[in-house]
C-alpha cells in the first residue's frame, strides 16, 4: 500500500498570530514535491506544524498519515510514523555524540514499540551502517563521534541532516532550504545524495529557493505559498518558471493573499 | 511517573531509616562500640582524643580548635543553615566491628536504586551497612604491597598519625589552619578517619587510587580529615567518595581536604558525591602547588540539602598551574553552593576554572569562585568558565564570581552561561524520534560530558546512570 500524507485546510499560529491560512497538500510515498514562496510567507511555519513543533499550534484542520490523524501527536510520535524533517537551521547539542545520538533514534524509529531502557540495536550492525551511509555522503567517519552539529561548518550541518535521513528511512521526508547557503559542491553533494535516498518508499516536500536540488530531484508537483496559503500548483515547470522570474506575477495574480496577512498580524497586534 | 520509580532524594523516611545501615548498628544503643553523647564540647573533644589515643599536642590541637568553632559567627552568605543544630549531632560514632544486618531488611527501593546503577553486589552490602567493613584486603592487598615497595604511604589518616608521627605533623593543618573558617575550625576540632597518602619523590602511581576500594566505617565518616603529599616530580590521581546515594542519618559532613604539590609533581583529586537530601555538605578543600607543579580537582557534586565546597588552589612557585572542574546538580529541595578559588601568589601562573550546574524541580545552584593575584604575581593567567542549565521554571541558578588583582601584568577572562534547556534541542532530538525523557537525558548528559569524560570509565559510566535516573519522571 502506498502511504499517504494528507494535510487538509491547516491553519497554524504561533502564540496568538495566524499564520497559515488553510494550507492543503497530498503528498503520496515516490511523489516529490516543491514548496516555493517568498521569505515570509509561511513554508518553515508549515514544515515545523508537519514536524510537531510544541509551539506551532494548529487551530484549524488536520494533518494526516494514511487515514491516522496526527495533529495531536507530539514529534517523537510522528517520528515513528515515518515523519522526517531536514531543519533549515539544524541545533547543536554540545556533549551528544552523533553515533549515540543516532543509535538512540534508530532504535526508537525502526521498533516503534521500543519502551524507555530496553536494548538498543546491535553496536555492530550500526556502526557497520552509518560507516556506510557516511561514505555515501563523502563523509569522514570521524563525525559519528563528533559531538552533533557542534562547531560544524553550514555544509557539514546539512550533510549530517541527510546522513539522519538515511539512516532513519522516513515515509515522508521534508526538507527545508536544505541547500541554502552552501558552496556549489556542497549543494551537489546533498542533491545526489538526496536522489539516492529517495526512491519508490519515500515522498518528498523540496522547500527551496534554487535549482540545484530540483535539478537533481525533479518535482511532479510545485506549490507556491504566499501569505500562509497555497495559492498556485503546478509542475516542475511552474519550479522553473519561479526561478527564472521571481514571484511578482504571482503576486499580481493574487493580490488578496498577503492582505489576508497584514490584516491577521493587524487583528493579534 | 512509573511504579518502580527510583528513590527520591527527598524520599525522608528511608534516609533515616537508612541512614542506620550505614553504620551498622540498629537503634538500639547495644550496638556501638563506642558513641558520644549529643552535642560539643570540651569534654566531647577531650573524649574523642582519648578514644583515639591520641598524643597530647593532637588533644590540644583540637580543644584549641574547639574554641576557634565557637568564637566564629556563621557565615551570612552561600546557603540558609537556620535550621542546623549543632548541639543535636552526634560528633563521634565508632561502629561495633563487622555488625551485619540482613540484606533483606534493606528497604526496597534503595536495594532497586544500587541494581539499576550495576553497583557490584560486595559494594552494594558495604553501602546499605550490610556490611559494616569492606572486606578490601583480600582483594586488594597485593596492590597495597606493590605501592608499599615504591615507599608509597595509603593509609586511614588515624593510622597516620599513629604510624608516621613527623611526616604527620610536619603538614597536618598547614595548608588549611583551623583559623581559617568556622567549619574548618570544627573539623580541626573534631575530625576522624580520611585519607593519607604520602607519595615520594619521582613516584609516579599509574592507576587512580580509590578511597572507594578501602572504605571502612572509619573512612567516610561525618568529619573526615585527608592530607596527601605529593612529593618533588611524582605524581598521583585519587578518587573519593562514589556516585551510589549515601544515606546518612546525620544532617552534617564537614571534611578538611589538604593537598602540597611539590615541585615538579601532578596531583588529581576527583570526588564525587551524592548524599541524601537531609545533610548540610560543608566542605574545605585546598592544595598549595609549587614550582611547575600541576593541582587539578575534578569536584562532582550532587544530593545534599544544602553543598557548601570552594576547592581551592594556592600557586606559590612559579610555573604551578591549578585546574578545577566543578558540576552541580541540584534537584528538588537542594541547594548546590559550589565553585573554586584560584589563588596566584607568584609570577608565571595560571589556572582555569571551568563550572557547570544543572537546576531541577526548584533545585538552586550557585556558582561562587574567587581569582586572586596578588601583587608582583606578573604575566599571570587565568581563564573561568561557568554554565548553568536550568530544567525547568521553578528551578534556579546565580553566579557570584570574584575578581581580586593587585597586579597589572595579567590576563583573566571570564565567561558566563545560563541556559534554560533549549525547546529547539529538546525538538530537535524528538523529531527524530526521542521520547521527552530520553532526550532531556541526553541533554543533560551531553552538558556534564567535558567532567565525565574525565572520570575514571566505571564512575562516567554511574554517573551517567545516575543522571538518567534523576530526570526519570521529571518531565512530562
Ligand atoms: N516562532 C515564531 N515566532 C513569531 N513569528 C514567527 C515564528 N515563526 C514564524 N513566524 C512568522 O511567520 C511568518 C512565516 O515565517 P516562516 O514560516 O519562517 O516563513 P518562510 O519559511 O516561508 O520564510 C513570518 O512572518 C514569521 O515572522
Ligand atoms: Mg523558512
Amino acid at each position: 500500500m502506498t502511504s499517504v500524507l494528507k494535510i487538509s485546510d491547516l491553519h497554524v499560529s504561533v502564540g496568538e498570530t495566524p499564520i497559515l491560512n488553510g494550507v492543503n497538500m497530498e503528498i503520496r510515498q515516490g511523489e516529490v514535491h516543491a514548496l516555493m514562496g517568498p521569505n515570509g510567507s509561511g513554508k518553515s511555519t508549515l514544515a515545523y506544524a508537519l514536524a510537531g513543533h510544541p509551539n506551532y499550534n494548529v487551530t484549524a484542520g488536520s494533518i494526516e498519515i494514511d487515514g491516522v490523524n496526527v495533529t495531536a501527536m507530539e514529534a517523537d510520535e510522528r517520528a515513528r510514523l515515518g515523519m522526517f524533517l531536514a531543519f533549515q537551521y539544524p541545533v547543536v547539542i554540545p556533549g551528544v555524540k552523533v553515533a549515540d545520538f543516532l543509535r538512540h533514534a534508530v532504535s526508537n524509529v525502526r521498533n516503534p514499540e521500543r519502551k524507555e531502557g530496553e536494548g538498543l540495536i546491535g553496536m555492530r550492525e550500526f556502526r557497520k551502517e552509518i560507516r556506510e551511509r557516511m561514505t555515501e555522503l563523502g563523509m569522514d567517519h570521524e563525525f559519528a563521534r563528533r559531538y552533533l552539529n557542534d562547531g560544524f561548518s553550514g555544509g557539514e550541518k546539512k550533510r549530517m541532516e541527510i546522513l539522519q535521513l538515511a539512516m532513519l528511512q522516513p515515509r515522508f521526508a521534508i526538507l527545508d532550504e536544505t541547500d541554502s547557503g552552501l558552496d556549489s559542491d556542497a549543494v551537489r553533494v546533498v542533491s545526489e545524495g538526496l536522489a539516492k535516498l529517495a526512491g519508490p518508499l519515500m515522498g518528498v516536500l523540496i522547500i527551496t529557493h534554487h535549482k540545484r536540488l530540483l535539478e537533481f530531484n525533479p518535482p511532479q508537483f510545485t506549490h507556491v505559498m504566499l501569505g500562509g496559503r497555497i495559492v498556485e500548483i503546478g509542475d516542475a515547470a511552474l519550479a522553473h518558471d519561479l526561478h527564472a522570474n521571481g514571484y511578482a506575477t504571482v503576486r499580481a495574480r493574487h493580490p488578496e493573499a498577503e492582505n489576508t496577512k497584514a490584516e491577521a498580524a493587524a487583528v493579534a497586534s | 511517573m512509573s511504579t518502580d520509580a527510583p528513590v527520591k532524594p527527598d524520599a525522608k523516611k528511608s534516609d533515616v531509616e537508612f541512614g542506620s545501615y550505614k553504620y551498622g548498628f540498629h537503634d538500639s544503643m547495644d550496638n556501638y562500640a563506642f558513641k558520644s553523647r549529643k552535642g560539643l564540647d570540651p569534654q566531647i573533644v577531650r573524649q574523642i582524643s582519648e578514644m583515639k589515643g591520641e598524643p597530647e599536642w593532637m588533644t590540644n590541637f583540637r580543644l584549641d580548635s574547639l574554641a576557634i568553632f565557637e568564637s566564629r559567627p556563621m557565615p551570612n552568605w552561600g546557603g540558609d543553615m537556620s535550621d542546623l543544630n549543632f548541639q543535636d549531632i552526634f560528633y563521634y560514632m565508632k561502629a561495633a566491628n563487622e555488625q551485619e544486618t540482613s540484606w533483606d531488611d534493606v528497604p526496597e527501593d534503595i536495594r532497586r536504586t544500587y541494581d539499576r546503577l550495576g553497583i557490584p553486589e560486595a559494594e552494594k552490602k558495604y553501602l546499605s551497612g550490610v556490611k559494616a567493613q569492606y572486606d578490601s584486603e583480600v582483594v586488594y592487598g597485593s596492590l597495597q604491597e606493590d605501592l608499599a615497595k615504591q615507599g608509597v604511604i595509603f593509609t586511614d589518616t588515624d593510622s597516620a598519625l599513629r604510624d608516621h608521627p613527623e611526616l604527620f605533623r610536619e603538614y597536618f593543618a598547614t595548608i588549611i589552619p583551623p583559623g581559617d573558617n568556622k567549619f574548618a575550625a570544627l573539623n580541626s576540632a573534631v575530625w576522624s578517619g580520611g585519607s593519607f597518602i604520602y607519595i615520594p619523590k619521582g613516584v609516579k602511581i599509574e592507576f587512580p587510587l580509590q578511597a572507594y576500594f578501602r572504605i571502612n566505617s572509619q573512612n567516610m565518616g561525618q568529619f573526615e580529615r585527608t592530607l596527601i603529599i605529593v612529593d618533588e616530580g611524582a605524581s598521583v590521581h585519587y578518587v573519593e567518595g562514589c556516585t551510589a546515594p549515601t544515606y546518612s542519618s546525620n544532617s552534617l559532613h564537614s571534611a578538611v581536604v589538604e593537598i602540597v604539590v611539590k615541585r615538579g609533581a601532578r596531583c588529581r583529586y576527583t570526588t564525587i558525591q551524592n548524599w541524601s537530601s537531609n545533610v548540610y555538605n560543608l566542605v574545605t578543600k585546598r592544595a598549595m602547588a609549587y614550582g611547575d607543579s600541576l593541582m587539578e580537582w575534578i569536584d562532582g557534586n550532587l544530593g545534599s540539602k544544602l553543598t557548601m565546597k570552594y576547592p581551592a588552589i594556592w600557586l606559590m612557585e612559579p610555573g604551578a598551574r591549578g585546574e578545577t572542574l566543578s558540576i552541580a546538580f541540584a534537584g528538588p529541595g537542594q541547594h548546590q553552593d559550589a565553585g573554586a578559588k584560584m589563588v596566584h601568589c607568584a609570577p608565571n601562573t595560571s589556572s582555569r576554572i571551568i563550572s557547570k550546574s544543572i537546576s531541577r524541580g526548584g533545585g538552586r545552584s550557585s556558582y561562587r569562585g574567587l581569582v586572586k593575584i596578588h601583587k608582583n604575581a606578573k604575566n599571570c593567567r587565568s581563564n573561568v568558565v561557568c554554565d548553568a542549565l536550568i530544567l525547568d521554571p521553578a528551578s534556579r541558578s546565580d553566579t557570584y564570581p570574584y575578581i581580586e588583582v593587585e597586579e597589572q601584568d595579567v590576563a583573566i577572562e571570564h565567561e558566563a552561561s545560563v541556559s534554560k534547556i533549549g525547546e529547539e534541542q529538546l525538538f530537535y532530538l524528538m523529531s527524530r524520534g526521542l521520547t521527552e525523557a530520553e532526550a532531556s537525558a541526553m541533554i543533560v548528559t551531553g552538558f556534564i560530558e567535558p567532567l565525565v569524560k574525565e572520570l575514571p570509565m566505571e564512575y562516567a559510566v554511574e554517573m551517567n546512570r545516575l543522571i538518567e535516573l534523576q530526570m526519570e519522571g521529571s518531565v512530562g
